[in-house]
């Protein structure tokens, strides 16, 4: 399998798109500490090279699922910021008019479900949906982000058991950023990876340095080849972290101040930016011109979300069957 | 419902009779010939040389539909009903099946959390149309093949719940609830497929139905009066009102004169059904294999308390199993499921 060239506009793309889910994410956090958003949230600073490598690699009319952390899922999968802060500002205008919130983002009109909160349930749901397309003999594939925490509930075993039995064109992907809340992934698994899980399958299971945006583009890419052209499941296992706690309220304290440092220093923007200084895609001046891009369409986000309106209470009666 | 263009509410006075498991087999079969989009999914449902699902509703479907739409899944209840939940975003229309309803609490998560929830967490914009059949009822099993569960689900915004009594009225419903664009319990009654079980009754119930040939369709949310009466009215639904009938002839011959409304779906409510007869009896009795406390029953006796209290002549009173797991033993389980002695003694307490 040979993998597509990136071409430089795609590499700053990629890039861009980076920036674009760390901004936003510290424009998030920030907003919620001067108390101008409701409800909790779960932040992903960290995990771009996931977001980015993996929605980069899906095309349109191709499905993707995320969990209780999906901020920069969406930002990635291409949702206008706008509409996920004015989701995380609960308007009326938000992706998901309001009655999603953080952790349910997702437009399934543009390529993502509604974001499901329950550790591991977005991993039947694009299983099934890999079930409609391959019936429905559509091109696509369906992706599921989750936590390393999720590779130990039942649903896990039990749906890619089933992908694995049907050769479902669908890519699990787990995101191991180490903990789930705070509980040590290597505290509850005996095996070494996530991806070795992968044999007990029957299917290719893949560890990838999620950190590095080609990387998990690459295997993503690859993967997804042999799930469109009916070879089925790959588990990948995305190394990474997150830099901040699990939810808002979480300092973290049950991480050492050197293991943070020691993945702060393998962030995924900072080692695209060194290596494009270096070979000249990048120059200090480009990488200014890009923050101060990704600031202006966030500044913009957040005039639309606050200049929205807020739904009416009494549309909480609606939109519970359809008819 | 916009897609019900064919809706019959009465069935022939005379045709052909079926078993409730053939009335099934045969929506299943229409709706799969009329539209593609319809699977199948669930254990043993399609396996050559086998029985058809549990009690082998399934039965030849695969040999017609072949492996591609009647799905056997290993043995993973939760996985399978997620994959549903998925399948139906993606646009089919799955009908999924767990081979006794007891085993719906493994997948309460993705019934309760993913089905019920994603059309409401999306703002409206997804549409989950799926089907969970799942037979319920106490037939010398024990406790864990003998739930009668549609409680739980009642309490679940999100989900539509439907439990015929009679072949007619299951295979109606069935094909409504393939045709919407809702996620719907579907439970049937294990006797009313024709098990002996442990009943008392021998002889008394009628498991055969007449089904007018071709195509009908009912509505949900439309209960039937499924015996005009004057002094009291009784709600059931599935094996209870078959029980409410042998009770009210023999109320009748005491002169009580019982009107026995079938609720036949329980999300939607036809409550208008329900307080229309109460104004006219001014009594009411509920009766489910439900355990009592928190049961649908309790729902009914709270809304017809609030709306009909000027009506009322009498206590409200539930026949129900009582609060506790299902016994095996056949003395007990007769004693744990409503009887049509215990259905007598309500009505006639409550109309002294």
């Amino acid at each position: 399998m040979t993998l597509p060239v990136l071409t430089n506009d795609q590499k700053l793309g990629m890039y861009r798109k980076m920036l674009l889910c760390r901004h936003f994410e510290d424009r998030v956090n920030s907003l919620f500490l001067q108390g101008r958003m409701p409800g909790t949230i779960h932040q992903a600073q960290g995990q771009e090279g996931c977001a980015v490598g993996v929605c980069e690699a899906l095309q349109q009319g191709d499905m993707l699922t995320s969990t209780h952390r999906p901020h920069e899922h969406a930002v990635a999968r291409g949702i206008p910021v706008k509409f996920l802060m004015a989701e995380l500002f609960a308007k009326s205008t938000g992706c998901c008019r309001g009655k999603g919130g953080s952790m349910h983002m997702g437009d399934a009109d543009r390529g993502m479900l509604p974001a499901i909160a329950i550790v591991g349930g977005g991993i039947p749901l694009a299983t099934g949906y890999a079930l409609s397309f391959k019936y429905l003999k559509r091109p696509n594939i369906a992706a599921c982000f989750f936590g390393d925490g999720a590779v130990n509930e039942g649903i896990f075993h039990e749906t890619v058991n089933m992908a694995a039995i049907w050769d479902l064109p669908v890519l699990f992907v787990c995101e191991n950023n180490k903990y789930g809340a705070s509980t040590l992934i290597d505290s509850v698994m005996k095996v070494k990876t996530v991806g070795a899980r992968a044999s007990a399958y029957g299917i290719p299971g893949q560890t990838v340095d999620g950190n590095d945006v080609f990387a998990v583009y690459q295997a993503t890419y690859e993967a997804g080849e042999r799930a469109r052209s009916g070879q089925g499941p790959t588990l990948l296992e995305l190394e990474t972290y997150r830099f901040a706690g699990h939810s808002r309220s979480d300092p973290g304290h049950y991480r050492s101040k050197e293991e943070v440092a020691e993945w702060k220093a393998k962030d995924p923007i900072a080692r695209f930016e060194t290596r494009y200084l270096a070979e000249g895609l990048l120059t200090s001046d480009l990488i200014a011109s890009y923050r101060s891009s990704v600031e202006q369409e966030l500044n913009e986000a957040v005039e639309f979300a606050e200049s929205s309106p807020s739904p009416m209470p009494e549309e909480c009666l609606a939109d519970v069957y359809a008819e | 419902m916009s897609t019900l263009n064919n809706i019959v509410t009465k069935p022939d006075v005379e045709g052909r009779k079926l078993s409730i498991v053939e009335a099934l087999r045969e929506a299943l079969q229409e709706e799969m010939r009329r539209d593609e989009r319809v699977i199948l999914i669930g254990e043993d449902i399609g396996i050559k040389g086998g029985f058809g699902g549990a009690f082998t509703v399934t039965l030849g479907l695969s040999d017609e539909f072949g492996s591609e739409r009647v799905i056997d899944t290993p043995i993973s209840e939760a996985g399978f009903t997620g994959i549903a939940v998925g399948a139906a975003l993606g646009g089919l229309r799955p009908v999924a099946d767990v081979q006794y309803a007891d085993f719906l609490f493994l997948a309460m998560d993705q019934l309760a959390n993913h089905a019920a929830k994603m059309r409401y967490m999306s703002g409206g914009k997804l549409k989950v149309p799926m089907v969970m059949r799942a037979p319920v009822g106490a037939t010398t099993r024990g406790s864990q093949h003998a739930q009668s569960l549609e409680s739980y689900f009642v309490h679940v915004p999100g989900l539509k719940i439907a439990c015929p009594s009679n072949p007619y009225d299951a295979k109606g419903l069935l094909k409504s609830a393939i045709r919407m664009d809702d996620p719907v319990l579907f439970f049937e009654h294990k006797l009313l497929y024709g098990s002996k079980g442990s009943r008392k009754e021998s002889g008394g119930l009628e498991v055969f139905g007449i089904v007018p040939e071709g195509e009908y369709l009912l509505p949900f949310g439309e209960a039937k009066v499924v015996r005009p009466g004057r002094d009291i009215t009784i709600v059931a639904n599935l094996l209870m009102v078959h029980k409410a009938m042998l009770a009210a002839k023999i109320l009748s011959e005491q002169g009580i004169e019982s009107e026995i409304i079938d609720v036949r779906t329980l999300v939607p409510f036809d409550w208008q059904t329900v307080f229309d007869s109460v104004a006219r009896t001014g009594r009411l009795v509920i009766v489910h294999e439900d355990t009592l406390t928190g049961g649908w029953g309790a729902e009914v006796a709270a809304r017809v308390a609030d709306s009909c209290i000027g009506y009322l002549q009498g206590p409200i009173r539930r026949v129900t199993a009582p609060d506790t797991p299902v016994p095996f033993a056949p003395v007990m389980e007769n004693f744990y499921v409503p009887s049509v002695e215990r259905i007598v003694a309500a009505v006639k307490e409550v109309c002294q």
